[in-house]
């Protein structure tokens, strides 16, 4: 452990064990026709044959637009959505072998932060009780060390624990967005999958919660598997990213390589179309789209 | 003159709890041709001033006072029939979420013949004729094949380009576009922004752009107003605003950006504003951006608004603590 602890942040290519290995991940939804008796007719192909690993205490960033497949990949890791085959190792352990009370025993070690602050917290639960309903599950502590546990964890959250008796309806997006991460901490895990966790977010309240973290992770040495569409604060978050497109992955690397020397035609296509909040590029930048139109063609 | 004139605005929601200031006190100007983006994070009121000069504020709001002049004449005083046969055919309107804002049960065709026949006085035929144009000028493939096609057969991008073929349908003299392209991807969103631009030069229109996206109106504007909390605190050309952000808000802003260039972004952290807009049920007598302000002093922030001042020509900016001033401070104690 304390070998993990030293590599900390620094992720791929340390020698260390990878704490999470996907193989072949494929996730296909079937199509179905018939009025009476459904016929499958066809399958859409969420995720398609994708591979990757991601090292104790690092950040892989996973980036796509919409229908990319990366949220559905998020979800297959934590086997919330089933697989259709291929492996998913975490901890030396294939979970998509599982049985369900050996899954519940797994995801202590691995939590989830939702896009939505509005829609993933219960409204009828208190806060105290949304943060500490996974100890409560689990069995762990009585009523009272479970709430002492509750305020700590909101206190790390930056969210004031004085307000451990209100419901979510009461707080701004930001301060839920810390609620939710304070629920994914509860059982102290070692991976905790992003999902698009700021994209509902102002970006003055965006900073603040990405800021935290990456405080998080360095405090806790957590390991991120983060999903958004934002480039930007994809780059800002991870160590290594994978770029996402039709099911599949077309390109995984270091952060600054991947932006700064992008390989891939889509990848490319991708970076040049993000709009700069810098009106001297904006020239360079629309040459660059043209030349790589070809690579994007929009669907019907 | 120019062609949308907006003088001290204010557009307050009527609520149980009070009256909410959405706009309180908005003024600009845009000349013809040109493209004017607002900027701002979410309630900060830039939707309500475009609904305003539009003439379609929802109850329970309303526009309290000010004055808005478009084409040399009141918008605020006319009938609603007046308002109606402006919007469409002078002002055309583009919203944020083209799944919501065309009709599901209509044909594409329908939708956008149903404006030329309203304000122009087409017949079928040659309505459809221009429609068939529009889709063509927005670069929908296949045009003519697809006019009668539903919504739903169109896909996010293309539907906002239909949405711009209604806007464009009669030749306006102004689009607004509230959010235009934040319900699309961004390889999508490239594509309808390069689109808007090369039409806005080819119909030598005016435009107000939308946003809450600083690269969007680093894309699109000539000249930027950034709003906080109902006010505009700071309007610019683009260049000059970004080169030299003079509002500490605007300066936050930016800087609380991730950026997809440089280097250590990752071991870095992201600057943010603490704390939160304060609420426009009671907005204070005082800068609205004091409490969440690093240079806010004592009694110069909150005793007094500050008014919005040309600092240097064609910048004006609402604060006491502007990025220029305080440089001059710093060298003058020196």
């Amino acid at each position: 452990m304390s070998d993990v602890f030293e590599n900390g942040a620094g992720g791929a290519g340390n020698g260390s064990e990878p704490l999470l290995v996907v193989e072949h991940l494929k996730k296909y939804f079937p199509v179905k026709r018939g009025v009476l008796i459904d016929r499958t007719v066809d399958h859409v192909k969420a995720v398609d044959d994708v591979s990757f690993e991601i090292y104790p205490g690092e950040t892989l960033g996973l980036v796509g637009e919409s229908g990319s497949g990366k949220s559905t990949t998020g979800y297959c890791v934590l086997q919330l959505l089933k697989p259709t085959s291929g492996s998913v190792r975490f901890l030396g352990q294939d979970l998509t072998k599982m049985s369900r009370s050996e899954l519940r025993q797994m995801r202590r070690e691995m939590q989830i932060v939702f896009q939505d602050p509005y829609a993933s917290l219960n409204p009828r639960m208190t806060v105290g009780d949304i943060v500490s309903e996974a100890l409560a599950i689990n069995g762990i502590g009585d009523r009272r060390s479970r709430r002492r546990s509750a305020e700590r964890l909101l206190e790390v959250v930056g969210f004031n624990p004085d307000f451990i008796n209100r419901y979510p309806h009461e707080f701004s997006g930001g301060q839920r967005q810390r609620i939710g991460v304070a629920r994914a901490l509860a059982l102290n895990p070692r991976l905790i999958v992003c999902d698009e966790p700021v994209s509902a977010l102002d970006v003055s309240i965006q900073a603040q919660i990405l800021n935290l973290l990456k405080d998080l992770q360095r405090e806790f040495n957590l390991t991120y598997l983060f999903i958004a569409h934002d480039l930007a604060v994809v780059r800002t978050m991870s160590d290594r990213i994978a770029v996402m497109n039709r099911g599949k992955i077309v390109e995984v690397g270091d952060a600054e390589d991947v932006y700064q020397n992008p390989t891939d035609q889509y990848t490319k296509a991708l970076l040049a179309a993000v709009p700069v909040p810098d009106p001297r590029k904006m020239r360079v930048r629309r040459e660059e789209r043209r030349k790589l139109k070809g690579a994007l063609a929009e669907p019907v | 003159m120019a062609l949308l004139e907006v003088d001290d605005l204010k557009t307050y929601f009527k609520t149980r709890e009070g009256e909410v200031h959405a706009v309180d006190g908005v003024s600009f100007s845009l000349e013809r041709g040109k493209t004017l983006g607002i900027v701002g994070e979410s309630g900060c009121g830039k939707s309500v001033t475009a609904l305003s000069i539009m003439g379609l504020v929802p109850g329970p709001g309303r526009v309290v006072s000010g004055s808005v002049v478009f084409d040399g004449r009141s918008m605020l005083d006319r009938k609603q029939r007046e308002l109606e046969d402006i919007r469409g055919r002078d002002i055309g309107m583009i919203f944020q979420d083209p799944m919501t804002s065309l009709n599901p049960t209509l044909t594409i065709g329908t939708q956008i013949t149903e404006t030329l026949r309203r304000h122009l006085k087409l017949n079928r035929d040659a309505a459809r004729k221009r429609a068939t144009e529009l889709l063509e000028e927005v670069h929908i493939p296949n045009a003519a094949g697809r006019l009668d096609d539903y919504p739903h057969r169109y896909s996010g991008g293309m539907r906002q380009r239909v949405m711009i073929a209604i806007a464009l349908a009669c030749n306006p003299k102004l689009l607004i576009a509230d959010e235009p392209t934040t319900a699309l991807d961004v390889t999508v969103q490239a594509g309808v922004l390069d689109l808007l631009r090369e039409l806005r030069a080819e119909h030598d229109m005016a435009m107000v752009i939308i946003t809450h996206d600083m690269g969007v109106v680093a894309e699109t504007a000539d000249d930027i107003v950034v709003m906080y909390a109902g006010q505009i605190v700071e309007h610019a050309t683009t260049l000059d605003l970004f080169d030299t952000p003079e509002h500490p808000y605007t300066e936050a802003l930016l800087a609380a950006l991730p950026q997809l260039e440089g280097e250590n972004v990752r071991e870095g952290r992201l600057v943010s504003i603490p704390g939160r807009p304060p609420d426009l049920l009671a907005p204070p007598l005082a800068c609205r951006f004091a409490p969440r302000c690093q240079y806010a002093g004592h009694d110069d922030c909150a005793g007094v608004l500050p008014a919005l001042r040309e600092i240097r020509p064609g910048h004006w900016v609402r604060s006491a603590h502007p990025a220029s001033e305080r440089a001059a401070h710093a060298v003058g104690a020196r």
